[in-house]
C-alpha cells in the first residue's frame, strides 16, 4: 500500500506541437519537501503548472489524495494547494493586504467579505514572512524580494495542505533564501519547489526529482540524487560533493567539466 | 487607560485606510440632486422648483395645479426619462470598463478603445437600416439590443483572440487590435448606411456619435434590468476580479473556474456594451475615466473601485448631456462629442504617464 498524497504517472504535456514533458513518474509522500531540479528548458514549470493545472496534460494523471485533479473543483483544490507562481502582478495598484487577502478566497462565500478570523490570518501570514509592516504598501512598489514575500504569505493566507512554489528564490537576497527555505521546511506541509540553487535543494529537500529534456533523469534523497555523474550529465559541470565543515551537510562545489583541474 | 489597549481590537483593514462611505454617500445624494437640475436645463427653460412639482405631483397623483401641461410633458415624457436613461449609460459603461480592465489587465482598456463599442453598432445598425434577419418583426424592441449584443460579443472575441499570443495577453496587441476592429467594424457601419435608405442614414449617424435622444420610459427597462444584473454579478465577484487583474495563474491557484468565470465575464459586458450602445450610440471614454478616477481615490480593489465608479459615471454622463443640450441650444450636441473632448485627452495623458513611469 502506498502512502503517497500525490501520485504523478506517465505525465506528457505538449505546448505548440511541442513535447515539453515526457512521462513523468513520481509520488509524494505526505511532509515531504520535494526540490524539482534541472536545467533551464528542462520542464520544471511546465511540471508544475500541470500539477496546479494551468496546463493541460496530454496523456497521464495526476492523483491528489488518491483523487485525478481533473476531477477536482477548482475551488476544492485551491482549499488543499496553495502556489506561489512566477506571476509578479500587473498594472493594478493593490495594496500588499489586498494581495494576501486574495488567498482567502477559495475559504470565502456568498459576498466574499473577510471575516474577522480571515483579517487575523491575513496579518499572521504576513508576520511570518517577516513583512508585516508592509501591508498598506502599494504592492508594485516593492522590490522583488518583498513580491516574493508577500506572494508566499498570500499562500499561507490560503492554509493549504501541499504548497507549490515555482522559483520562489528568486529575487531573494540569500540571508531571505535561507530564512524561507528553513521556514517552508517548519511549515508541516508538503511542499514541492521547483530550485535553482543546488545546493539550497541538497541541504533542505527531503527528496529531490531531477528533470532533463523533460523526462525524470532520477529521483531519491538528494545525496543519491546528487551524484557527480547525473550533474555532469544533466548540467554539464563537474560536481565536488564535500561535507559543510559547520552543519555537516551535503554541499556542491563546482566548476566547468572542460577546465583542467591544476 | 490602558485598559482600552487590551480590548481595542486588532486593525482590520488591509487595503487603504479611508472608508469609501462618505465619498459614497456624498455621489448618491449629488446624482439625486443633480437629477431634477439636469432636468431643468434645457431649450426651454424651465425652473427647478417646477421640476420638482411635476415629480410630485406624479408621485403623489395630486394635479401640478401651477404649471402648463405643455411643461409637464418636457419634464415627465421627455426630459426625466432622458436623465434617467444618461444615469442608467453612465453607470453601465463606467462598470463595463471597470471588468474589461480586470479582464484583458489592462487599465486602458474600455468597450470603445477596444472596437467592442464599434462592434455593438454594427449589429445595431443592420437591424435599423435594413430589418436585417428579420429580428425586429422577431424580437420587437428588443431587436436592437440583441443585434447590439451579437455584435459586441464578436468583437470582444475577436480582440481578445487577437491580443492573447503565446505568452499571454500582450497590452500593444490588445490596443492596437482594438484600435484595428474599430475601424473595421466603423467601415462596415458606413457601408450599411451607404447601402440603406437615405431618410435613416441622417438619424443612424447622429445615433452613431453617441446621443440620448432617444429616451422614453419603455426604452428604460432592458438597459436598467441588463445594468442590475451585471452590476450585482460583478459587485459579488469582486474579489475574484482582483485575483484576476493580478494574472491566469494567480486566478486559478485562488480556486476560481477561469473558463467559466471568463466566459460569463464576456457575456455580461457584450451584453452591457451591446445594450448601451442599441440605445445611445457609441458613447466613448466613460468606461475609461471613471474606473481610473475612482482608483485614484480608493485604490484597486473592485469592490471598492464599482463602489465609486457607477455613481460616478451616472453623475459625469448626466451632466455631459446637460452641457450637450444647452451649448448650442436649441441644437443638442450628440454626448459622445462631449464625452470624447473630455475623455480623449485624458486618455492621451494616462497614456503618457505610463510610458515614462515604464521608461523609468
Amino acid at each position: 500500500m502506498s502512502a503517497a498524497v500525490i501520485e504523478v504517472a506517465g505525465l506528457s504535456v505538449d505546448l505548440g506541437g511541442e513535447r515539453i514533458v515526457s512521462a513523468i513518474d513520481f509520488e509524494v509522500e505526505p511532509g515531504w519537501f520535494v526540490a524539482v531540479v534541472g536545467p533551464n528548458g528542462a520542464g520544471k514549470s511546465t511540471l508544475m503548472r500541470s500539477i496546479y493545472r494551468a496546463v493541460t496534460p496530454s496523456s497521464g494523471s495526476i492523483d491528489l489524495e488518491g483523487t485525478p485533479i481533473a476531477r477536482v473543483t477548482s475551488r476544492e483544490l485551491a482549499l488543499k494547494m496553495a502556489v506561489v507562481t512566477q506571476e509578479r502582478g500587473g498594472d493594478f495598484d493593490f495594496t500588499v493586504g489586498e494581495v494576501v487577502a486574495m488567498g482567502r478566497i477559495p475559504h470565502c462565500s456568498g459576498w466574499g467579505s473577510l471575516a474577522e478570523a480571515d483579517h487575523q490570518i491575513i496579518h499572521r501570514a504576513l508576520d511570518d514572512v517577516g513583512v508585516a509592516g508592509l501591508i498598506e504598501r502599494r504592492f508594485t512598489t516593492l522590490s522583488g524580494g518583498e513580491k516574493q514575500r508577500v506572494l508566499l504569505a498570500r499562500a499561507l493566507a490560503q492554509q493549504p495542505r501541499y504548497l507549490l512554489l515555482d522559483e520562489p528564490m528568486n529575487h531573494l537576497d540569500i540571508r531571505y533564501q535561507l530564512e524561507m527555505i528553513e521556514f517552508v521546511g517548519r511549515l508541516g506541509v508538503t511542499v514541492i519547489a521547483a530550485l535553482h540553487d543546488l545546493n539550497l535543494a541538497a541541504q533542505h529537500a527531503d527528496r529531490a526529482l531531477m528533470v532533463a529534456d523533460g523526462r525524470v533523469h532520477s529521483f531519491g534523497p538528494p545525496h543519491e540524487v546528487f551524484d557527480a555523474t547525473s550533474l555532469q550529465q544533466v548540467f554539464g559541470v563537474r560536481a565536488t560533493p564535500v561535507v559543510h565543515p559547520m552543519t555537516e551537510r551535503l554541499q556542491l562545489l563546482f566548476d566547468l567539466v572542460d577546465r583542467e583541474s591544476p | 487607560m490602558t485598559s482600552a489597549g487590551i480590548t481595542a481590537p486588532q486593525r482590520r483593514f488591509i487595503g487603504p485606510s479611508a472608508s469609501i462611505l462618505p465619498l459614497e454617500a456624498l455621489l448618491v445624494v449629488v446624482l439625486v440632486v443633480s437629477i431634477p437640475m439636469a432636468v431643468a436645463v434645457g431649450a426651454a427653460d424651465i425652473a427647478v422648483g417646477s421640476v420638482v412639482e411635476v415629480f410630485y405631483s406624479a408621485l403623489s397623483g395630486q394635479p401640478a395645479a401651477q404649471l402648463t401641461t405643455g411643461t409637464v410633458s418636457i419634464v415627465w415624457e421627455i426630459r426625466l426619462p432622458r436623465v434617467l436613461l444618461a444615469c442608467i449609460v453612465g453607470a453601465g459603461l463606467a462598470s463595463v470598463g471597470t471588468v474589461m480592465q480586470a479582464l484583458v489587465r489592462n487599465p486602458l482598456a474600455d468597450p470603445y478603445i477596444l472596437g467592442v463599442s464599434s462592434g455593438a453598432s454594427v449589429g445595431a445598425a443592420a437591424v435599423i437600416m435594413f430589418n436585417a434577419f428579420g429580428l425586429r418583426a422577431l424580437f420587437g424592441t428588443w431587436a436592437i439590443s440583441a443585434a447590439g449584443f451579437a455584435g459586441a460579443s464578436v468583437a470582444m472575441v475577436l480582440v481578445y483572440t487577437i491580443a492573447r499570443g503565446q505568452l499571454g495577453l500582450s497590452p500593444t496587441r490588445l490596443i492596437l487590435g482594438g484600435v484595428a476592429a474599430s475601424y473595421i467594424f466603423a467601415a462596415i457601419t458606413s457601408l450599411l448606411i451607404f447601402l440603406g435608405d437615405p431618410r435613416a442614414a441622417s438619424s443612424v449617424m447622429f445615433w452613431l456619435l453617441g446621443g440620448l435622444g432617444r429616451a422614453q420610459w419603455s426604452a428604460l427597462l432592458i438597459p436598467t434590468a441588463v445594468l442590475v444584473t451585471a452590476g450585482v454579478y460583478f459587485v459579488i465577484r469582486a474579489p475574484w476580479l482582483n485575483a484576476l487583474a493580478l494574472g491566469d495563474d494567480t486566478a486559478r491557484t485562488v480556486g476560481i473556474d477561469l473558463g467559466r468565470f471568463r466566459m460569463l465575464l464576456f457575456v455580461l459586458c457584450s451584453l452591457l456594451t451591446g445594450v448601451m450602445v442599441a440605445i445611445s450610440g457609441a458613447i466613448g471614454f466613460v468606461g475609461l475615466i471613471m474606473p481610473h478616477f475612482a482608483r485614484l481615490i480608493v485604490g484597486a480593489d473592485h469592490r471598492r473601485v464599482l463602489m465609486i465608479s457607477l455613481p460616478a459615471g451616472a453623475l459625469f454622463l448626466v451632466w455631459a448631456d446637460a452641457v450637450a443640450r444647452t451649448v448650442v441650444a436649441p441644437q443638442v450636441l450628440p454626448v459622445g462629442v462631449i464625452t470624447a473632448l473630455v475623455g480623449g485627452p485624458l486618455f492621451i495623458a494616462l497614456l503618457i504617464g505610463r510610458t515614462r513611469a515604464a521608461v523609468r
